[in-house]
């Protein structure tokens, strides 16, 4: 296992670089700049703004800075928000996008397996139309649109909840029901349809054959088994909700990371792309691994050591 | 006397092929009558195709019937459906029933081209990366990390720059990253799957690769297959409408739901029902999606097939 | 076994999930107590504590006059710092930290002289502190984007440009409370250029000792104006206060004034209309646009004059749009008012000239063309087509170019339709993202472009002056007309204001001929507030004073 996992992070490692060098690439590729507005200013001051943040130096030596602005982890100053470090601006915003993510992902978690497993059990009954056709409902209306829906009716027209804001518990609940909705649906889907594969599988008949009951049943064999495909999605998807989502963060009003992912590209602020994506790429590759890690105490059939039969 | 030599004449010549055809098509038609039989008794899913059928004749007809273009401006904005415009008009004043039908076409064809290709590409990447294991699962797996990592929104900027705004550039775009979640899931399944005794029996009896992951891979990961399918479909509809908002989807006044929905979005206190016939024709298209795609992993269950 | 692994795993992960909530809410609860209750003051109307709510749609990006460019960044610091001079609630200009001024008689030298008044670390406001800051945006090093703002100031085009000396800069504080600035030509507007942010005074001490002191509120942030900036939590709130030691505080009403940031629109709405905010419109939010027919029908909206054009430029080294007839065509054939009533809604006013009518001197319509004139833009398009060689107008293929964004959108779609309609042609729309449409604009990789202006002063040379050479940065249009160039040299050195007039209108017709843009609407700026809101409205350059507001 330790042998295992020291792999991996070499791998990691080698992910975190390409991924710099793909990102850093792309940076050079896309036209604009951060200083780029509708009104032009003169060459020389443009001039004066590249050689300050470092813009005019050749590709290989920028290249080289980011590349050791990874190793340090000391992404910079920003290039749009001036004389404000890269740094700040992840270590600020990122305990709210987490709070919110945690929140999102257990509503998500919570519900979405209570509706895969009630369905599974009703299989092609009421209640499995009823959680599907929820689930289906949260699959096809994507966050924004729910969001704008649950802020105008439950918040201004019903008053229940604050329409916008980060002061409290109070003002998470909307936006962590909006981004755990969609996928919580898709966690019912996939845990109803691997629960109906497992259903037919020797060991749960054995178990009905013991005479077992349903529920018992569910939690003591066949969900855990049946939750190995929620787990996969389950890990990038965690590294994403808990970095962020833009487009919930910029309905409710929310000061959290999601929104610099979207704002410094659009902006072309190249030091906090390259913060953010490495920040959001370390949360990401360790999401991953952890979850195949979880894969071998799922089930333990599973080897990670690999090729060898 | 004279018809029966004739007719062993004809029956000579006919015989010879209708002895092979049958005998390919027997199994096959017993298989398939299976299928068929128990996906006709599953009364959502044939709800569900039905529902599909008549959303794709829509798309088709209702454009080329309807007295409007998807395009005219109208001079009457913001109205509420009414006998004139079934389903009302938008802020420049254009028949919303002749645009969802219009929509259609551009959404149904962008989904289901997305879906498909994640599907080849994501269950192929994904059984061969956890039937192989070692070295080549990792090196496999980080590279769907990297397009993960990669900011999306970075790279459809720059491939705008290499590609004129189109359809199959935003094909393009749609497929760079969506198969990555299949793959992970049909890996997971496949390593499940892999250590099982009959395909270790398989294996002993010196089953090959392709054949290990059709007959027996394929199969038991079906049902996530089809699910994250379902997630697809819709989540590439909307994700039309962020490359559109980027330049790269069609360009308007065309139309597409994505687009829609994310218009009415914003009108949703002034005109609601410019978001709620969009969002309802994609809730309606991934419902029925949804149930055939139920329907056929139940028709298809090996584990249900006795 | 199992079960108990997984209830330790369950017990775990919530004590980590509180742990991590509390902390993510937990700094935020105890200035959320203090706002509350702020707020429940206000709303009981205690006179002494009056407060006002706003939003602003992002997180200011500099909040130091020499280096801010963006307008939301321009709302606070006007708020803060006190120029020599500053508008009075309809935007004229009127005394700020200055008291009286002279003006010599070449209209070259300009002698400020300043009252007594304050920073807010009680050090005295002197005239070495405006002379320091106007210094401190021209120095190259410093990289101001906005430096250009005082190149009417002789020696600081070159100064800043790396071709002079500091010295050479005609900036002098003659002791403590004069300030004498020699101009390079006489410039009638440079009064309204004094009251513009980037004029503000620096407190040299302060800002030298910590270089970094604009990017928190705190001790550091010094400075003069009618507010204090209390709290800046980033990316979320801003709270600004009265300042006790401006000049003026005996006239500032408001005690405290909450800002929120906001980006989306609908929330914004939403937000006015739950009574979150007190006002809502430029620059403290805007108006989405689908919400100004709801705001309409209930009365509320209000609009005010703002200078500022929206129109498309037309790509004069482009095969098709680079024929004069062609553009005058497609010029013609808009029909702006239809636009405004159905489109934009915003009571805009349609644009039959290339400089604002909120600009003085120009209200009245300079008779250059009709709005929707069907019949010239069909000549026009003859012509063209004769002389491109095009025989029919379906032929013709124009390619429109904006920046992505839903009003924009709808612009163009209306556009499109009018030209489809009235002249026969087809036009394929373009958007993209807005740097990447900035790209394309610069290197003329467009035939008709979306693009907006907002003048910085009252005067119609910041409307012109973008069109005196192919190659300015803002021209994007490859048009240029030595006439035209000249008549704006003219206008520079003229000191009589009438004649300089006459000479600025002259060069606009001279550009309205050759179209090189096709003016589409004069902005305007919609906003709405609640009653208990007064003296609260935007200028023509869209500034608000706060000094003036008053809630009851």
């Amino acid at each position: 296992m330790i042998n295992y996992i020291l792999k991996r992070l070499m791998y990691i490692l080698i992910a975190l670089f390409v991924i710099v060098t793909v990102t850093f690439f792309l940076m050079r590729l896309a036209p604009g700049s951060p200083f780029a507005s509708e009104r032009n200013f003169p060459p020389q001051i443009e001039e004066k703004l590249n050689e300050t943040y470092g813009l005019n130096n050749p590709w290989y030596i920028q290249y080289k800075d980011y590349l050791i602005d990874t190793a340090s982890f000391n992404f910079g100053e920003s290039m749009k928000y001036k004389a404000r470090s890269t740094n700040d601006m992840i270590s600020e915003s990122f305990p709210v996008s987490l709070t919110l993510g945690i929140e999102a992902m257990l509503l998500a978690i919570g519900f979405g397996v209570l509706a895969g497993v009630i369905a599974a059990l009703y299989h092609n009954k009421f209640p499995d139309y009823l959680a599907t056709t929820i689930a289906v409902l949260g699959i096809s209306v994507p966050s924004f649109i729910l969001a704008g829906l649950m802020q105008y009716f439950f918040a201004y027209k019903l008053g229940l909840f604050p329409v916008s804001g980060w002061k409290g518990f109070n003002y998470s609940i909307l936006p962590a029901l909006a981004i755990a909705f969609s996928h919580a649906g898709f966690i019912a889907k996939l845990t109803r349809s691997s629960m109906l594969e497992q259903n037919h599988s020797e060991y749960v008949k054995m178990a009905r054959a013991k005479g077992l009951g349903k529920w018992t049943i569910v939690f003591r064999h066949t969900l855990r088994n049946a939750l190995l495909p929620v787990i996969t999605y389950l890990g990038p998807l965690t590294a994403g909700v808990v970095t962020g989502s833009f487009i919930i963060e910029n309905i409710f009003a929310i000061p959290g990371l999601g929104k610099h992912f979207v704002q410094s590209i659009t902006n072309r602020d190249y030091t906090v792309i390259m913060g953010t994506t490495v920040f959001y790429s370390i949360i990401l590759l360790f999401a991953i691994l952890i979850v195949d890690i979880l894969y071998t105490f799922i089930d333990p059939r599973i080897k990670l050591k690999g090729a060898k039969k | 006397m004279t018809q029966q030599q004739i007719e062993k004449d004809k029956f000579k010549i006919v015989g010879g092929n209708h002895e092979a055809t049958d005998k390919l098509a027997a199994k096959s038609v017993s298989f398939w009558k299976e299928v068929f039989l128990r996906f006709s008794q599953n009364k959502l899913a044939i709800f569900g195709l039905i529902l599909l059928i008549v959303i794709a004749l829509m798309a088709i007809f209702a454009p080329m019937l309807s007295q409007y273009k998807y395009s005219d401006q109208l001079g009457v904005y913001n109205s509420p459906p009414s006998a004139d415009f079934w389903f009302g008009t938008d802020d420049l004043g254009r028949d919303i029933f002749v645009r969802i039908w219009y929509g259609a076409r551009i959404s149904l064809f962008i989904g289901i081209t997305a879906a498909i290709i994640d599907l080849i590409i994501g269950v192929l990447w994904g059984s061969i990366s956890g039937l192989a294991g070692g070295r080549v699962d990792n090196i496999m797996m980080r590279i769907a990390d990297v397009l993960t990592a990669v900011p999306y929104l970075l790279v459809v900027i720059v491939l705008l720059v290499v590609l004129q705004p189109g359809l199959f550039p935003m094909i393009v775009a749609l497929s760079i990253t969506g198969w990555i979640n299949m793959a992970r899931i049909v890996r997971g399944e496949v390593l499940s799957i892999k250590n099982q005794e009959y395909v270790l029996a398989a294996r002993t009896l010196g089953a090959n690769t392709g054949h290990l992951i059709l007959k027996h891979l394929i199969p038991n990961a079906l049902g996530a297959i089809l699910v994250t399918m379902t997630l697809t479909i819709p989540s590439a509809i909307f994700t039309e409408s962020f490359l559109s908002y980027l330049g790269l989807g069609v360009p308007a006044p065309q139309a597409s739901w994505g687009t829609m929905a994310s218009e009415g979005n914003k009108a949703l206190a002034s005109a609601p029902w410019r978001l709620f016939f969009p969002a309802i024709f994609i809730s309606l298209t991934i419902f029925a999606f949804n149930a055939v795609g139920d329907g056929l992993r139940d028709a298809l269950d090996p584990k249900l097939r006795k | 076994m199992f079960k108990n692994k997984k209830f330790l795993l369950l017990t775990v992960l919530a004590v980590f999930s509180l742990v991590l909530a509390a902390c993510g809410f937990g700094g935020e609860s105890s200035d959320d107590k203090s706002k509350d209750d702020g707020k429940d003051s206000g709303s009981s109307e205690t006179a002494s504590a009056k407060e006002l709510n706003l939003i602003v749609a992002s997180e200011p990006p500099a909040m130091h006059p020499g280096l801010a460019t963006d307008t939301t960044s321009g709302a606070l610091l006007q708020n803060l710092f006190e120029n020599l001079l500053s508008y009075d609630v309809d935007g004229k200009v009127v005394a700020g930290a200055a008291e009286t001024w002279d003006i010599s008689e070449d209209q070259l030298t300009y002698t400020f002289h300043l009252r007594d008044s304050k920073w807010t670390n009680g050090d005295p406001v002197t005239a070495g502190d405006f002379e320091y800051a106007w210094k401190w945006a021209l120095n190259p090093e410093n990289a101001s984007e906005y430096a250009s703002l005082l190149y009417p100031i002789q020696g600081a085009e070159a100064y800043n440009l790396g071709e002079g000396a500091v010295d050479g800069v005609g900036v002098k504080a003659e002791d403590e409370k004069t300030l004498v600035v020699t101009l390079a030509q006489p410039t009638p507007y440079f009064l309204e250029l004094v009251a513009f942010k980037t004029y503000a005074p620096l407190n040299q001490k302060v800002v030298e000792a910590n270089t970094e002191w604009y990017t928190d509120a705190g001790a550091d942030y010094v400075t003069n104006g009618p507010f204090v900036l209390d709290t800046w939590k980033h990316s979320d709130s801003i709270v600004l206060k009265k300042n006790p030691e401006y000049w003026d505080a005996a006239n500032v009403a408001l005690e405290t004034i909450n800002i929120g940031m906001v980006e989306n629109e609908s929330t914004t709405v939403t937000m006015f209309k739950n009574g979150e905010i007190d006002y809502l419109g430029s620059p403290y939010g805007s108006i989405a646009l689908d919400a100004i027919d709801g705001f309409k029908a209930d009365g509320t909206l209000k609009t005010a004059n703002y200078a500022g054009v929206y129109w498309y430029k037309l790509n004069t080294k482009d095969k098709i749009t680079g024929n004069v007839n062609i553009r005058k065509a497609l010029t013609l054939a808009i029909d702006r008012q239809g636009l405004i009533d159905n489109v934009a809604k915003g009571e805009q006013k349609p644009a039959l000239g290339m400089v604002p009518s909120a600009i003085s001197g120009f209200e009245e319509d300079r008779g250059y063309y009709k709005d929707n004139d069907i019949e010239g833009a069909k000549a026009a398009l003859e012509a063209g087509m004769k002389e491109l060689g095009i025989k029919d107008p379906s032929e013709i293929n124009i390619k429109l170019s904006f920046n992505t964004s839903e009003a924009h959108a709808a612009i163009a779609q209306y556009i499109q339709e009018n030209w489809s309609k009235n002249l026969g042609i087809s036009t394929t729309l373009d958007n993209s993202e807005w740097q990447v449409y900035l790209e394309k604009l610069n290197q003329l990789d467009y035939q008709v472009g979306r693009m907006g202006w907002i003048a910085d002063y009252n005067d119609a040379y910041t409307f012109l002056e973008m069109y005196n050479t192919a190659a300015n940065g803002n021209n994007d249009t490859g048009w240029e007309n030595a006439e035209y160039k000249k008549l704006l040299d003219q206008s520079i050195v003229e000191a009589d204001p009438a004649k300089r007039l006459e000479l600025l209108k002259q060069a606009e017709g001279i550009a309205v001929s050759e179209f090189p843009v096709a003016p589409i609407y004069y902005y305007t700026n919609l906003y709405v507030q609640k009653d208990s809101v007064k003296n609260m409205k935007p200028d023509m350059l869209g500034n608000i004073k706060l000094k003036y507001v008053d809630v009851e």
